[in-house]
């Protein structure tokens, strides 16, 4: 690890203005994702500027019913919260699918939404990358590919984004506050995260200094029958192959309106759009679900060690929705 | 042995209180002034010769002390060409190998120096991808030489197979898995220049046993080696045997005199430099009679080894054993790529042999339509195939019938995708579970009395984990004839009698065997009353083993799995085995070894995978969060249980080894139910979901 500064500045605005001005500074907040990757010497921030202090921890609910989450509240905290397990269970159930325990109890919501996408080539740095090393090229794409991305893949870059949290905000539509030199803005989810393209050293859509203080979850009443499937190699403590966040309103037999997002199958938290055009007005049928399922996989691009995902987010959210259908014909 | 009082007690561990209070050091923690760290520099490509080692930018570095390479490192009187040659040459033989290493004051200095030397290589071209046909394969031990034979051949083993009946022909593949104890590999080095000693603090199974390979390498008089080993955090054959960072810890201190250098190895370095399971390619051909009958026994295994040096896994040994049959052919193939050295792994050879074994003789079961239990009693043999020898307690009837019983496996719909809970598919599996009475003789206790009734029991043995402190300490008090509070063992430290590695089950049965025998002298010296200061020592002898019996210890797996019909995840909601190992010196840690050895054998069965790239050479997944092994949440209901009994055959304390049994059959268990459930015969390890989805 290379020695590097650390400073805790008072606020918000003093901590943009440090990270913006020193092209070698990074915010830490639980630092559970940045210290793995100094000691692996894959990130060499010269100095950590620690915004763990000075970022709401609390969630809040504003007069129009959004619930306000500060960027510092800690994973436990946020899936452990009333509001969020009586209006959003997706976001519950997916962050206590992530991670352990103890991680989780340190963990940030800005920091769970900011971790670096996943792949054993980009965490070893004698092995070429171009999200590390740009030019370099990408060993994943022929290599060790049980993890590695279908959709929205490019011939630079394969990795998966690992928060199972992020799949539950995509799904919900969740708004990302970020303080940036210029001011304060808005960020819509899905659109924070970037698919690899041509620039996969680029994670996210935040320029350098931006600070994220917190995310907004406007009403969606739809969200209270909601449900986060993660699917892994093992029961606990291991990453999404693949995940499913859904909510579903079904009427009559009708979906009358859903949303869906997968995990473990893009650089990016994948907002099944399609899917859900698909199911909108149609009767709320296994057939509707599989068929919804296979348009959104319809352009996997798959090699030998992850063709299996394709068949197993059909299934998985397949058998979500089935779940939530039932939920709801048991009300 | 006349009586056994203390023997058989469920005692706590002795050392418990002070492993949970971090008052027991482990071999990074002993209190040392003034420590250096070590990091080390690995090879990034497979094969190849070092053109230049560019250290000046790590040496630029504030608080570096000292960097090592090819260039500069002493040469080493006795490091042969194996795995103990670091640094004395510009080869690569695997990727991952050392090539420099770097001192500093701190552990982040010496990691950050090590990333900062520039090294060059000229690439040969290499092979690290074992296949059923490599060109390179051979036979790995010739009639004449040590060890036991490559190939056994009885009978006419073609015409058998030609007139069965039922023949049942597969091909099953385990993967390389690599040992990951809690506590990553350690070793603290302080060389003292007068008057020229060595003092190796280390995470190892055998202090004496490392003592040998450092003071042989170094070319020093092993009495000017000390090496310290209270406390270990797990090793599973691993820590068995020196690796090369002993060496290179020696190396640095030797550079340094007089500074302790601490080097522990990160949970990443651990994929290259401290041995792994082989990946097997075992085909097992089975001929029966209808009612399932074994004629022919064919068990071919093809297996890896290391340019290096060149470790035997012998996994289609257990096939020579288990079941009777007049025709039988047991054959080891390997071929050495260019790999890391491969090593002991919890039950080498057994652990994937009886996962192939078990989960052939689950498909003859199926063939002929006859209960798997049923069909491993009807080829029960009367004698050890092996040897014609009488069985000293072959129990394994017992264990499979009455853990039948015990798990509840009666009465289960033999067909296959019959059982449906909700959303997952539910079947059941068994397996046999083996392992032979190792006993390595040579071990030296000593008793000395220390007056007021209490005894001082010296043996070089170390506690990995297992238990010994406390098992070791019954065991003196039984042979003294005295309570636990009056025994002070003590172990851990070359500085005491010469004792065998903790590694192959046989590290009870060797030190407990030199006790009995110390404390027998002791009372033949000192009769009944001794003096304060009277002390004895003895030695185990050559092989307590009753000659002209076969000593093997036996069991049975039972395992319930759980297969989601939508994502093909595998769970295993219950897990039971009984087993037969004579007695039980201590019931609670005996129960914990053999509970680690099934989760061992699920997280075989269903997690554990080492991806080596074809391209690169290295181990792709190499840390904690790719490299699977079982989590709590993937272990629900395990049960062990023994039958009561005794084998004085094979040990005075009437007991056998426990280490090692539970990892055997386990995974064969899984596979075996993961088809009851499903359907699916998967024949590779580890069975993950996508060959599982539909």
């Amino acid at each position: 690890m290379r020695p590097f500064d650390y400073v805790r500045p008072a606020e918000a605005s003093s901590a943009v203005a440090t990270v913006a001005g020193d092209p070698g500074a990074a915010y830490i907040g639980g630092g559970t994702n940045l210290v793995d990757h100094m000691k692996l010497g894959i990130a060499a921030p010269t100095s950590l500027v620690d915004v763990r202090g000075l970022l709401s921890d609390r969630v809040e609910e504003t007069p129009e019913g959004v619930l306000r989450v500060g960027a510092a509240v800690p994973n436990s905290d946020l899936a452990a919260h009333p509001e969020v397990r009586r209006r959003f269970p997706v976001l519950s159930q997916a962050l206590l699918s992530g991670a352990s325990g103890q991680l989780r109890n340190v963990a940030t919501t800005g920091g769970n939404l900011l971790q670096r996408t996943r792949c054993v080539y980009f965490q070893n740095r004698a092995m070429p990358c171009n999200k590390r090393e740009p030019g370099t090229g990408c060993a994943a794409v022929e290599g060790y590919g049980r993890y590695n991305a279908v959709l929205g893949t490019s011939e630079h870059c394969v990795a998966t984004h690992p928060s199972d949290m992020a799949v539950a905000l995509t799904a919900l539509g969740a708004r990302v506050r970020v303080l940036g030199p210029e001011g304060e803005r808005t960020v819509d989810l899905p659109g924070l995260h970037r698919l690899p393209g041509d620039r996969p050293e680029r994670d996210t859509v935040l320029e350098h200094g931006e600070l994220i203080t917190a995310v907004e979850l406007p009403r969606l009443p739809l969200a209270r029958r909601s449900a986060y499937r993660k699917v892994r190699d093992r029961a606990s403590y291991a990453f999404a192959l693949v995940s499913v966040a859904a909510a579903l309103e079904v009427v009559e037999g009708t979906v009358t309106d859903v949303r869906v997002a997968f995990g473990g199958l893009a650089h990016a938290p994948w907002r099944a759009l399609r899917a859900e055009e698909v199911l909108r007005g149609r009767a709320a049928t296994e057939e509707s679900f599989r068929e919804a399922a296979e348009a959104e996989l319809a352009g996997a691009r798959t090699g030998p060690d992850n063709a299996f995902k394709v068949p197993l987010a059909v299934n998985t959210l397949a058998a979500t929705l089935r779940g939530l259908t039932a939920e709801e014909a048991r009300r | 042995m006349s009586e056994t009082r203390v023997m058989g007690q469920p005692l706590t561990r002795l050392e418990g209180e002070r492993k949970v209070t971090g008052r027991a050091p482990y071999a990074y923690e002993h209190p040392l002034t003034d420590p250096l760290y070590l990091h080390p520099v690995l090879s990034t490509v497979p094969r190849g010769r070092l053109t230049g080692v560019d250290a000046s930018a790590a040496e630029a570095l504030a608080g570096v002390r000292a960097v090592l390479t090819p260039y500069n490192a002493e040469r080493l009187a006795g490091a042969g060409d194996g795995e103990f040659a670091v640094l004395q040459s510009e080869e690569v033989s695997f990727h991952g190998q050392f090539v420099a290493a770097v001192v500093a004051d701190t552990p982040e200095t010496a990691r950050e120096a090590a990333a900062l030397v520039r090294v060059e290589y000229a690439r040969a071209p290499h092979d690290v991808v074992l296949t059923a046909d490599h060109e390179r394969l051979y036979r790995p031990v010739g009639e004449d030489d040590e060890g036991p034979a490559s190939d056994t051949e009885e009978g006419e083993v073609e015409a058998a197979l030609e007139r069965a009946e039922v023949v049942v022909d597969q091909t099953y593949r385990t993967p390389t898995e690599h040992n990951n104890p809690m506590e990553p590999h350690t070793t603290v080095a302080v060389w003292e220049e007068e008057p020229g000693r060595l003092t190796l603090y280390d995470s190892t199974q055998g202090v004496h046993v490392v003592r040998a390979s450092v003071a042989g390498v170094f070319g020093l008089d092993p009495e000017r080696v000390r090496v310290v080993a209270p406390h270990v955090g797990g090793g599973f054959g691993s820590k068995g045997e020196a690796h090369a960072h002993d060496v290179l810890a020696a190396m640095a201190a030797r550079v340094l005199p007089g500074r302790p250098v601490k080097f522990a190895l990160t949970r990443q370095h651990m994929f290259s430099l401290v041995g792994y399971r082989t990946p097997t390619i075992q085909r097992v051909r089975l001929g029966a009679d209808r009612r399932g009958r074994l004629d022919v026994v064919v068990h071919e295994s093809v297996e890896q080894t290391s340019t290096v040096q060149e470790f035997t896994e012998n996994s289609a040994m257990c096939s020579r054993w288990m079941y009777a049959a007049p025709h039988r052919r047991t054959r080891h193939r390997m071929a050495a790529l260019d790999v890391p050295v491969n090593f002991w792994m919890r039950a080498p050879g057994e652990a994937p042999g009886m996962y192939a074994l078990e989960s052939a003789m689950d498909e003859l079961a199926q063939a002929c339509g006859v209960d798997p239990v049923e069909l491993r009693v009807r080829n029960e043999p009367e004698r050890d195939p092996q040897s014609g020898a009488p069985w000293s307690d072959r129990q394994l009837v017992r264990c499979l019938r009455e853990g039948a019983e015990r798990f509840g496996w009666y009465g289960r719909d033999p067909s296959p995708r019959a059982r449906r809970e909700g959303d997952w598919w539910v079947g059941t599996g068994v397996a046999a579970a083996s392992y032979p009475h190792l006993y390595n003789p040579g071990s030296v206790a000593v008793v000395r009395y220390g007056g007021e009734g209490v005894y001082e029991v010296s043996i070089g043995a170390v506690d990995i984990g297992t238990g010994a402190w406390t098992a070791l300490t019954q065991i003196a008090a039984d042979a003294l004839g005295v309570s636990v509070s009056r025994v002070r063992l003590r172990i851990g430290d070359t500085d005491l009698p010469s004792a065998s590695v903790a590694g192959g089950s046989s590290g009870t049965s060797s030190w407990g065997t030199a006790i009995v025998a110390a404390a027998r002298a002791f009372a033949a010296e000192h009769g009944g009353a001794p003096a304060p200061g009277a002390v004895a020592r003895a030695s185990a002898g050559e092989d307590t083993v009753d000659e002209g019996y076969a000593v093997y210890s036996f069991g049975a797996h039972f395992a319930e799995v759980a297969v989601h019909a939508d994502t093909g995840e595998v769970r295993v909601p219950r897990m039971y085995g009984l087993f037969s190992v004579g007695r039980v010196v201590n019931p609670r840690m005996v129960r914990s070894q053999f509970l680690g050895g099934m989760v061992m054998g699920l997280s075989m069965a269903l997690h554990e995978q080492s991806f080596r790239d074809p391209r690169y050479g290295h181990v792709a997944n190499g840390d904690f969060a790719e490299y699977h092994v079982a989590t709590n949440a993937d272990v629900r209901d395990l049960r062990a249980e023994w039958l009561e009994g005794e084998d004085p055959r094979a040990t005075p304390m009437g007991s056998r080894g426990v280490g090692e049994i539970g990892v055997v059959g386990t995974a064969a268990a899984v596979a075996n139910a993961v088809y009851h459930a499903t359907g699916v015969r998967v024949r590779d390890l580890p069975i993950t979901l996508d060959t599982l989805v539909r």
